[in-house]
């Protein structure tokens, strides 16, 4: 998985490092520590949080795995919502990636013209953010009120 | 054998020009145990062997000969071919064939690299897996991801012909092995999860012409239905599919059909089953969404369906019907019978009589099966578990603990039949989930699922999997090996009283056939999702196995499954599969010691 991850192209790579460093400026200009797009009480995650789980399930599982832990074939999006903004993470999402060369045969569609994506895609963040900062674990996150 | 196998390929210059010569030729390599000439090995798909050079008393001194990179990374399923001296195979995408020369130590005769569009990658549900390829009439076809079906020259690897067989668009991709039936290729496609209107299609062996396409549902005139078609002995009747689909439903209704065909050149009948309808949130499908789920018996000259069996009307859980048909006369309850033999997703061990249909045994071939408490023989219709049941109690709502889980108590991994025991190898998954139904929008060409899923081992067991003998006269498991991984690999049968199979750890093991005592096992480079096949060359026995992990199977593979200390004390029994293996693709050949 690491090796996958370790090919992105260099011109991604240089994307994501110019987008990283203006998420950097504008937090040091406002002084104030980033909002966290989920909330979690005593283990339970928000109605936003939760419906990220699910449609991630609906669209992404198949390649990335279940909970976001990747697959042989996708990568840990655990381990990426660690290193990626949402900015980056939408631009994926919208435009998809493709690095197919003779080590790997790796495609990601782009799901921006997809309403059960595209509708919920700040919630899929709040999901794979929440399992990043390991706020919460595997399985199927319970329910605030639940 | 220097001589047979010289003789063979000659024999098969002088008949190509006839094509019921051809499948008289085929028919009659298929039972020269010294080749391996389609992907079950037989039409009857029994993946049994009569060689026994190697048997239960020496198989423990077998050794890897020689080996095979495939050069490509992804989950290795199917198996290859051997005919005459020439080993074939083919790898996921992006579907390389090889031609490996048995004479000159695996050299490679010819090579066909197709050249793809790569959007077909994430359109293909579940890893890039390519089952195999076929042979007949002096070529090898080819089933690719992108949905082309393409004849290759045996000989030179050169394209003979080339037919669009789908629209990966649409999400129609090509996963499955074709089989050669007379003048006729076979060729089922992927595409359940992509609310695709799958069909079974035939297409004329001499220049890739359709001959017929049958559709798992639709109007009678698309599924090939006519008044003679039955279920259980009786006439399905007019518009049998139409009006167990909610509207035009049916237009996006999947019913997948990527798994394996037999054939009975007796009755002059094809057998296969049909995938899960689209979309895995049943609650917006009402109906039994035939046939889906199916068992299908069709002419195959003409595709007509002589005779139909839905398994599981109205799916709730992903139990494709996909899984192979073995055909096998045998005892049932003391008579004599031409058997159909089908281990369901679904966790039942089904017997049919392959002439008329009738069902003749339904049973659980793992216990922890709980959905359904059995099948209503007179009916065919699964007593199903309301608890168990996605959507009985609406959609939004969690369904816990049912078994088996969507990945089913087996795949398509297939089983293996010996005439000689008269008793099943079965490999078996051992999982149970969580699974919740929500409301979905179709969108071409995207996932069209539905349900959340988790994946965990039953309560209080520590194996993912097991290793069965099944008796499917009496519907009972004879022993049972526990696997700490789901058995993902085709399994071999053979004369020699030895049953093998492949693990996910990448273990190819050599069990007895009357015991499943282990007697031998060798680690090979990655998780076998393969199937194992065995062959002479130079009047040597060898066996031959695939590994490369991924597939279905891969999912878990960085991830392990969830709950992982649910388990009574098993403590660290369910790691992840990465820690036991690697991905890349790697024949390895074994022999015993001259």
């Amino acid at each position: 998985m690491k090796l996958i991850n370790a090919t992105v192209g260099p011109m991604l790579a240089f994307a994501a490092a110019a987008l990283f460093a203006t998420n950097v400026a504008l937090a040091a200009e406002s002084g104030q520590p980033a909002q966290k797009p989920y909330t979690i009480e005593n283990g339970k995650v928000d109605k936003k949080t939760y419906n990220g789980w699910r449609r991630y399930t609906e669209s992404c599982m198949r390649c990335h795995g279940p909970d976001g832990a990747g697959s042989s074939y996708a990568p840990d999006l655990v381990d990426s919502a660690k290193r990626m903004t949402q900015d980056q993470f939408n631009e994926v999402v919208v435009n998809g990636r493709t690095n197919v060369n003779s080590a790997s045969e790796n495609v990601m569609p782009p799901f921006g013209t997809v309403e059960d994506v595209m509708s919920y895609l700040d919630d899929i963040w709040a999901y794979l953010k929440a399992r990043a900062d390991g706020a919460l674990g595997r399985g199927r996150p319970p329910r605030i009120g639940d | 054998m220097k001589l047979s196998s010289l003789w063979i390929p000659a024999l098969g210059l002088a008949l190509a020009s006839s094509s019921a010569s051809a499948n008289d030729q085929l028919i009659q390599l298929s039972k020269d145990p010294n080749q391996w000439v389609m992907p079950a090995g037989d039409y009857a798909n029994t993946r049994y062997s009569a060689l026994d050079q190697i048997n239960k008393t020496n198989v423990k001194g077998l050794r890897p000969v020689w080996t095979f990179s495939t050069g490509v990374l992804r989950g290795h399923e199917g198996g290859p071919l051997v005919i005459g001296d020439v080993m074939y195979l083919s790898t996921p995408y992006p579907n390389n064939v090889f031609a490996l020369d048995l004479n000159n130590n695996g050299k490679i005769l010819w090579k066909y690299e197709p050249k793809q569009d790569p959007t077909v990658i994430p359109v293909m549900c579940c890893d890039t897996v390519n089952r195999g390829v076929a042979y007949g009439d002096g070529k090898i076809f080819l089933h690719q991801a992108d949905a082309t079906l393409v004849a290759l020259d045996a000989k030179t690897g050169n394209v003979v012909w080339s037919v669009k067989d789908g629209n990966p668009q649409k999400g129609e991709t090509g996963t499955s092995a074709p089989l050669v039936v007379k003048d006729k290729v076979l060729v089922g496609i992927s595409g359940g999860e992509f609310g695709v209107q799958a069909r079974l299609t035939a297409y004329n062996v001499k220049d890739g012409s359709l001959a017929w396409k049958a559709y798992s549902e639709g109007p009678d005139d698309q599924i090939l239905f006519d008044a003679n078609t039955t279920s259980l002995g009786k006439p399905v009747g007019k518009n049998s599919s139409l009006k167990t689909w909610k509207g035009d439903q049916w237009k996006i209704g999947g019913g997948g059909t990527w798994g394996w065909i037999s054939y009975d050149p007796e009755l002059n009948l094809i057998y296969y089953g049909s995938g899960n309808p689209s979309t895995w949130n049943p609650v917006q499908r009402p109906g039994d969404n035939k046939w889906s789920m199916t068992i299908f018996a069709r002419n195959p000259d003409t595709g007509i369906a002589k005779w139909v069996y839905q398994m599981t009307p109205h799916d709730q859980w992903d139990y494709d019907g996909v899984n192979e048909m073995i055909l096998a006369d045998i005892n049932v309850n003391g008579q004599p019978t031409k058997a159909l033999v089908h281990f369901d997703r679904n966790g039942f061990g089904y017997t049919l009589n392959r002439e008329t249909g009738a069902l003749l045994v339904a049973e659980k071939y793992d216990p922890k099966v709980n959905w359904a408490t059995k099948v209503d023989m007179q009916t065919g219709k699964p007593q199903v578990v309301a608890q168990f049941a996605p959507g009985s109690r609406g959609e939004d709502v969690n369904y816990k603990n049912v078994c088996p889980a969507a990945l089913g108590s087996k795949d398509q991994q297939p089983a293996a039949f010996s005439p000689k025991t008269g008793i099943f190898y079965v490999p078996t998954n051992h999982v149970c989930m969580d699974y919740e139904p929500f409301k979905v929008s179709y969108t071409a060409g995207q996932p069209y699922v539905g349900a959340t899923l988790s994946m965990y081992p039953p309560q209080g067991d520590t194996n993912l999997g097991n290793f069965i003998a099944w008796d499917a006269g009496a519907g009972k498991t004879v022993w049972s090996d526990p696997e700490p991984f789901s058995v993902w690999s085709g399994v071999l049968a053979t004369a020699g009283g030895v049953a093998f199979y492949g693990t996910l750890e990448g273990y190819l093991k050599a069990v007895d056939m009357q015991t499943g005592q282990e007697l031998y096992r060798f680690k090979t480079p990655s998780g076998i999702i393969g199937n194992v096949n065995t062959y002479t060359h130079g009047g040597k026995q060898y066996i031959a196995v695939l590994s490369g992990v991924g597939g279905w199977a891969g999912i878990g593979m960085a991830a392990g499954l969830t709950k992982d200390t649910d388990g009574l004390g098993a403590v660290g029994a369910y790691k992840a599969l990465a820690d036991y293996t690697q991905l890349g693709g790697v024949l390895t050949v074994f022999a015993l010691p001259d």
